[in-house]
């Protein structure tokens, strides 16, 4: 009889590459502040992201305030207004979401899933996070700067935003933003190479690209795209700035303000648009396929199940990736682009519909009798798979171009995104810092906190964004701080709006329940040890936790299987890790 | 490839060829990619992502060419030198083209010779490079200097369309910038050679990581790159 036992040194390659050595810090600088491990990256690269984050948290509930009763808040004026959506709007996309899903969670657990020590060039990682800092200080001096911050949209489409009649326009908003969004590109640029790099060259024995969890896929896709899509933004900025500051005229037309012949001419805004769009839309997805890895994770472990069809969602990742660079334009089809040029762009559009709706179907089909525990990052988990269809629904109708025109700057369109790629990522990033702070710090989240964190959001969620469809289905639109008299401002659309901004102000409360657990779990949360939620993946196999710098010990844990063996039948628990050796199953698993 | 394996990442001895290759090598377990070092890995990724930078530059001058209602300016007497009472289209920038392909080829020995663990023809050949590359951007600035001195501004010119200074400035000078940064990255590289940093494995002053004579192939891939960039942004600027 064959001996089917897998062994290391016979069914695993050897280390194709001798361990570098690491480097010991050796005072506390150099440990906590200027560290170069990227699990404390990781926490400094969240800090930050939350942070400012709770800024642009405020910024919407000052926006709610006047959207829900106008004229009663006297200190929010027109100027002020836009300058709070603009900032609201550009910190969440880029300084929060891009940056705590690729800088904290990538840097965390990407090590970790893959069996590294850390990221391929460890300094290179922590100079990413400094200048992401930076970054973040430029675009908060913004509001102390004269004129205050930019009030040109998140969007910054010239020719307004660099014009004097938009906040900031011609004083320093508008500077210090691009400004802030070169150094962010650079800074992400450093960390970005080194996720790819540590993904593609850095794994363990036996960890062969499609055996790796789908967190890693997801943020290993979104870095690459990221990587080709931030350099739009990157030109994009660099002539805006040139317009700005030197006078040149590459987005600015010919124009006559307030009765004066600007210096400016022979520009095209257009070009903007398209640059803006060729980053922003893969950025959609930037934010959106960490999410779609990190979900499929927490189902299928809190769902006591392999997930479905993992090398369909494997695929699936890979596809929208690929198919989010061709659809920038259906974010132009009123700037009077070709009908043909909009047929081609809905076509493209349309079809990402597919992959993604085979990641949904794959969610769901994990869930099918699945032994489901309904913990808190399984509710989170379960709450996006909800938003993210509804979200993406309403993409469809966005998408078509008939439709979109109506529709196009209304708050129908503030709803759709807000659902589609605010609330849906945001439930996976809550997810997740329930799932893995046990890791992080070896203490447990308090549930019952969790518990009220979670529903509040969720159903407050839903108060927000569901009648803003409405509202936005009858016409008002976006970006104006009051409508005034208006024959689509009836009393239900005008109650509509205040229970938006009530139900606005509560959600935001609620997240402060939420960074209390944060601090008080550290102290007194309940002790988690080394794997609280029976998971199979590498990081929860670490030989202390939290894990210490170099993750693994004296030996880097050598893979034998995927990593979504739960309640494999016959195996003594119901979950095998990665790394656990058990006969019968190696064959019967995808290589 | 017995360069690449002189680095201790080498490529194990028996892999199918071919498809079949790439196929078994991204099916398997650790690296992708079995020659390619990490970093040399992360440089190639980096140039992927720059030539998007490029690209980005160059789609934008074209559209901005195309789109504009004021005639472009001559490219053949905006650029012409007076030399010897006739004026020579081109000439400069033929110079100045001539010089940085020609960079690539000394850097390309020097890589060579770098394998072959030759430090003093490594270093010749380093500073070889680096000299050419400062001629160049020593000739850019000359360039520069004579446009402007004919009225050539970002935000216009005499002679037509005003976006002709704005893209212009832009792309040379981004470009230009690649070029210095290459030659301060190229000296430091000589000075690592010439000290022996390669062959005792010193750690560097910053990342504390051993040096490898890798380096100097990786530091190749980047000059490589800033000088076929160089021919898009010659034939789009001087030849279109």
């Amino acid at each position: 009889m064959v001996d089917a036992t897998p062994r290391a040194e016979r069914d695993i390659p050897p280390a194709e590459v001798p361990e570098l050595e690491l480097y010991h810090p050796k005072s506390w600088w150099t440990t906590y502040v200027f560290s170069q491990d990227a699990k404390v990256i990781a926490i400094q690269y969240s800090g930050t992201a939350v942070a400012i984050g709770l800024v642009a948290l405020v910024l919407s509930w000052l926006m709610r305030l006047q959207l829900g009763f106008p004229g009663t808040f006297d200190f929010i004026t027109p100027e002020a207004y836009y300058q709070f959506i603009t900032m609201h709007g550009m910190i969440m996309v880029i300084y929060l979401l891009t940056a705590l899903f690729l800088g904290g969670f990538g840097n965390y657990l990407i090590p970790l899933m893959v069996g590294a020590r850390d990221m391929v060039f460890p300094y290179v990682n922590m100079l990413s996070f400094w200048i992401y800092l930076l970054a973040v200080l430029v675009l908060a001096a913004s509001f102390f700067a004269p004129g205050g911050p930019t009030g040109a949209g998140w969007t910054l489409y010239p020719p307004q935003a660099i014009l004097g009649g938009t906040p900031g326009g011609q004083d320093w908003g508008i500077i210090l933003m691009l400004v802030s969004l070169i150094l962010f590109i650079i800074g992400f640029t450093m960390g970005g190479l080194n996720y790819a790099v540590t993904v593609i060259q850095g794994r363990t024995r036996g960890m062969t690209l499609m055996r790796m969890p789908l967190t890693v896929w997801g943020i290993f896709t979104a870095t690459v795209m990221a990587l080709l899509a931030f350099p739009a933004l990157f030109v994009a900025c660099v002539m805006m700035l040139f317009d700005r500051v030197l006078g040149t005229s590459f987005f600015m037309p010919a124009l006559v303000e307030m009765g004066e012949q600007l210096s400016y001419g022979g520009g095209s805004p257009i070009l903007f648009q398209h640059l803006f769009w060729f980053f922003g839309h893969p950025e959609v997805y930037i934010v959106a396929l960490p999410a779609f890895g990190i979900v499929s994770d927490l189902i299928s472990t809190h769902a006591r199940k392999n997930i479905f069809g993992y090398r369909m969602m494997v695929w699936a990742i890979v596809i929208i990736g690929a198919l989010s660079f061709i659809v920038w334009a259906h974010h132009m089809y009123v700037s009077g682009m070709h009908p043909w040029f909009g047929f081609f762009f809905a076509t493209t559009t349309l079809i990402i519909a597919v992959p993604t709706a085979i990641k949904v179907y794959n969610w769901v089909l994990t869930l099918w009798r699945g032994d489901i525990h309904l913990t808190v990052p399984m509710l989170f988990a379960l709450a996006f798979i909800v938003t993210f269809v509804n979200g993406g629904l309403t993409g469809l109708f966005l998408g078509n171009v008939v439709v979109d025109v109506p529709l196009s700057d209304t708050m129908f369109v503030v709803a759709h995104f807000h659902m589609v790629m605010g609330v849906a990522p945001i439930m996976v990033i809550f997810g997740a810092i329930y799932h893995w702070y046990p890791k992080i710090t070896g203490r447990m989240l308090e549930d019952w906190m969790g518990q009220f964190h979670f529903w509040v959001t969720f159903v407050g969620s839903y108060a927000i964004f569901f009648p803003m469809h409405y509202v936005g289905l009858v016409g008002v639109p976006r970006r104006y701080p009051e409508i005034g008299e208006a024959a689509f401002m009836t009393a239900p659309v005008d109650n509509l709006n205040a229970f938006i901004s009530v139900a606005a102000l509560i959600v935001g409360f609620a997240q402060m329940v939420f960074l209390f657990n944060l601090v008080w779990s550290l102290r007194f949360g309940k002790e988690a040890g080394p794997n609280p939620w029976r998971a199979t993946s590498l990081e929860w196999q670490t030989p202390t936790t939290p894990p210490p710098h170099g993750n693994w010990g004296d030996e880097r844990p050598v893979v034998y299987r995927w990593a979504y063996d739960y309640s494999v039948p016959g195996a003594p628990e119901d979950f095998i890790p990665q790394n656990d050796p058990w006969p019968e199953k190696v064959a019967a698993r995808p290589a | 490839m017995a360069e690449t394996s002189l680095n201790g990442f080498g490529a194990q001895p028996t892999r199918p060829n071919g498809m079949r290759g790439v196929v078994a090598d991204w099916a398997s377990d650790q690296r992708a990619f079995k020659s390619a070092s990490w970093g040399k890995s992360m440089m190639w990724i980096f140039l992927l992502s720059d030539t998007f930078i490029f690209g980005c530059f160059l789609l934008a001058y074209m559209t901005a060419r195309m789109s504009t209602t004021v005639p472009w300016p001559d490219a053949s007497s905006v650029f012409a030198l007076h030399i010897g009472g006739a004026d020579m289209p081109l000439i400069l920038i033929a110079i100045m083209t001539f010089v940085l392909i020609s960079s690539s080829g000394t850097m390309a020995m020097a890589v060579n010779f770098a394998y072959r663990r030759n430090r003093r023809m490594t270093v010749i050949l380093l500073l070889l490079t680096a000299l050419m590359g400062a001629t160049f951007v020593g000739m850019q600035a000359f360039e520069w200097t004579k446009l402007i001195t004919e009225g050539v501004r970002p935000w216009g010119n005499p002679w037509g369309a005003p976006q002709f200074g704005a893209t212009f400035f832009m792309i040379t000078g981004f470009h230009g910038t690649h070029v210095t940064f290459g030659v301060i990255f190229l000296l430091i590289v000589a000075r690592k050679v010439w000290r022996g940093d390669y062959d005792r494995g010193t750690r560097g002053f910053f990342t504390s990581r051993p040096g490898d004579y890798e380096h100097v192939e990786t530091m190749g891939l980047y000059w490589h790159f800033v000088d076929l960039v160089w021919v898009f942004i010659f034939a789009f600027f001087y030849l279109w």
